[in-house]
């Protein structure tokens, strides 16, 4: 297990310091997926490089660290001619010495970690073939080939679409579940960090890091107070609407259709209301449609025009 | 590919020798004034070419590797402007001055000496102030700074000098595989061999800098040692064909992208075989294109290993429509 003691955290450039964190006291839980949020620029990728010991603490102690820390960082790699297997082989660097000749054994732990990502098809493709979403489960399959307790990973999530996001995060989700190892993530992706973590780092405005289990953080106000959120209500999850059309609609139903119908209403700026004079009633069983004044729609957007002429 | 160029490069000279009196010469060293041309000029010009070939190429791949840079070559580091800097004072002050430096430059080995001072000088420099720069691109940019320093220096000599000494040292400038005896092949083969054996050494460091400095620092490498030895590597390298056969250029840049462009590795540890026979290969086709058949000019080996070298590359990458590191 890392954990850090007053640990200080920042750089030193001509004897002068910039402390981006001071004296935090934080550790990684065997087992466990931890999110570590905060905003741009407050020296996320800076503690992970501290933790990771590729740089110096600028004073504390950091305890269960040794040299080998499984590390995916945002640094692009161009190499040609590179593969799949050829990334995934540098996780054993650490244990060979200059012959770099791979044991069965050795051969062995890169195939599982290839499997473990479930990239076999594509073991003996080029890097510069893969997409972004390819190559970034290639390089978590570099890390577990290193067979740390410990990754850490810098934004292993940005510059993906939403389907290659929930697939990192949900994979990182299990090994650290399966291997019991410590996953260390950062990302400012507040929406997957809440979904998937099962520990929120926070970086505070006053150089400290909060800790807790999202649910806790996002009930408390700590997640308000650091991202300073402008027209999104964290609690519900929602963008906030305003109801700018002053007409107010009731709206029976339940379920699925009910909610994207109540999301559809108040996105064009109704209120919905417990009760109201225009009345709207959503059903069907494997097709929904709505009732309004009598008669019959087939979609929300016939609903919505018919409802602005009420 | 480099046996074949190997025997066709001592076949072909200003004195055509068929295979047969190639192979008689082999077995009977002492036989005619044929076997005596193959001996004393050119198996000691092929072995030439044959190591500094290996060690330009080789070294072009260690500095393209460590910098991540396509444009790097053996020469980045400012060697061979430095070896260039001090033949030019030797050659244009030295022959036309009297005392001290006109005994020096007399002296056969004296372009030999003052190429290698003037590398070692430079390698000195760069390796005090690697242990300052904690990036590699700084390292490239000094070592290119000190390359066009030491250009100019140069470039102020020969605007001072006589024309006749000028001549001199543009003709070493261009390059020359032929002007070595057996005593000068054996040290510059040990010094290669030593240079090899270094680049050989950190063949694990070589392949982790491909992913960058992080990612190989969090694989155990130790940046600053394997970079230290690299750049020794490269500097025994391409120091010690500078002091002989005179600053060749290109064969150390374009080698590793043919190699790379051919054979579809990223791993050095067959990557630096092959771009050392690459190199070889590379250097004795340029030797024999120099030694136009029956004719007793020799046209100097910088002119042959672009004008060989360049098209070939450009159709390597047309073809392949990609080149990085």
């Amino acid at each position: 297990m890392i954990s850090a003691q007053e640990l200080s955290v920042g750089f030193r450039s001509r004897g002068k310091e910039q402390m981006l964190f001071e004296k935090i006291d934080v550790h990684l839980p065997p087992g466990e997926l931890v999110c570590f949020m905060g905003s741009n620029g407050v020296g996320k990728s800076t503690l992970l490089k501290t933790l990771a010991g590729l740089l110096p603490p600028l004073a504390g102690k950091l305890t269960g660290l040794d040299q080998n820390v499984a590390l995916v960082l945002t640094d692009k790699i161009t190499a040609i001619n590179m593969t799949v297997y050829d990334l995934v082989s540098f996780g054993r660097y650490p244990y060979l010495d200059w012959r770099i000749s791979l044991s069965p054994s050795n051969i062995e732990i890169i195939e599982d970690a290839i499997r473990q990502v479930h990239l076999e098809s594509l073991r003996n493709r080029k890097l510069n073939e893969l997409s972004d979403g390819q190559l970034q489960l290639v390089m978590i399959a570099k890390a577990l080939a290193q067979q740390t307790p410990v990754i850490l990973l810098d934004e292993p999530t940005a510059h993906l679409d939403l389907n290659n996001r929930v697939e990192v995060m949900n994979l990182l989700r299990s090994l650290s579940r399966k291997l019991g190892k410590s996953i260390l993530v950062t990302t400012h992706e507040l929406d997957l960090a809440l979904q998937t973590a099962d520990l929120i780092w926070l970086a505070t405005a006053n150089k400290k890091i909060k800790t807790g289990i999202p649910e806790d953080l996002v009930l408390d106000g700590a997640f308000d107070e650091v991202f300073q959120f402008k027209g999104f209500d964290l609690k519900t999850g929602k963008i906030e609407h305003e109801a700018h059309r002053k007409k107010e609609v009731q709206l029976l139903g339940t379920g699925y259709s009910f909610l994207w119908t109540k999301n559809a209403l108040e996105r064009s700026g109704y209120g919905v209301v417990e009760k109201a004079k225009i009345q709207i009633t959503v059903f069907g069983e494997s097709k929904t449609l709505w009732k309004l004044n009598g008669s019959q729609f087939e979609s929300l957007a016939t609903l919505l025009a018919a409802i602005s002429h009420e | 590919m480099t046996v074949v160029l190997f025997v066709t490069d001592v076949a072909i000279g200003s004195i055509s020798i068929s295979l047969t009196d190639l192979l008689s010469s082999f077995v009977d060293p002492k036989g005619s004034y044929i076997s005596e041309i193959i001996w004393q000029f050119r198996l000691p010009k092929a072995t030439t070419c044959l190591l500094a070939g290996a060690a330009l190429a080789t070294g072009g791949l260690l500095m393209q590797t460590l910098f991540r840079n396509a444009l790097a070559g053996p020469d980045v580091l400012g060697l061979s402007s430095g070896a260039s800097l001090m033949v030019a004072f030797v050659l244009m002050l030295g022959q036309t001055s009297v005392g001290f430096l006109a005994i020096v430059s007399s002296n056969p080995w004296s372009q030999v000496i003052a190429a290698s001072v003037g590398g070692v000088l430079v390698f000195v420099l760069i390796i005090a102030i690697a242990r300052f720069v904690q990036d590699n691109t700084s390292l490239l940019i000094i070592g290119l700074m000190i390359s066009a320093a030491t250009s100019s220096m140069v470039a102020m000599l020969q605007f001072v000098s006589k024309a006749e000494d000028l001549q001199t040292f543009i003709i070493w400038s261009m390059g020359s595989v032929g002007s070595t005896n057996w005593q000068e092949v054996k040290i510059l083969a040990l010094v290669v061999l030593i240079g090899t054996g270094i680049a050989v050494s950190q063949l694990k460091s070589l392949n982790a800098l491909l992913l960058g400095e992080s990612y190989a620092r969090s694989l155990g490498i130790n940046i600053s040692s394997s970079r230290l030895w690299i750049v020794v590597s490269t500097s025994l390298l391409a120091g010690s064909v500078t002091a002989f056969c005179g600053p060749i250029a290109f064969v150390g840049l374009a080698v590793p992208h043919l190699v790379r462009l051919a054979v579809p590795t990223a791993n050095h540890k067959i990557l630096l075989p092959l771009v050392a026979m690459g190199g070889a290969s590379m250097l004795l086709l340029c030797d024999v294109f120099a030694h136009l058949p029956n004719r007793t000019q020799v046209l100097p080996i910088n002119v042959i290993t672009s004008l060989i070298g360049a098209p070939l590359v450009i159709w390597m990458i047309v073809r392949n429509k990609k080149v990085s590191v």
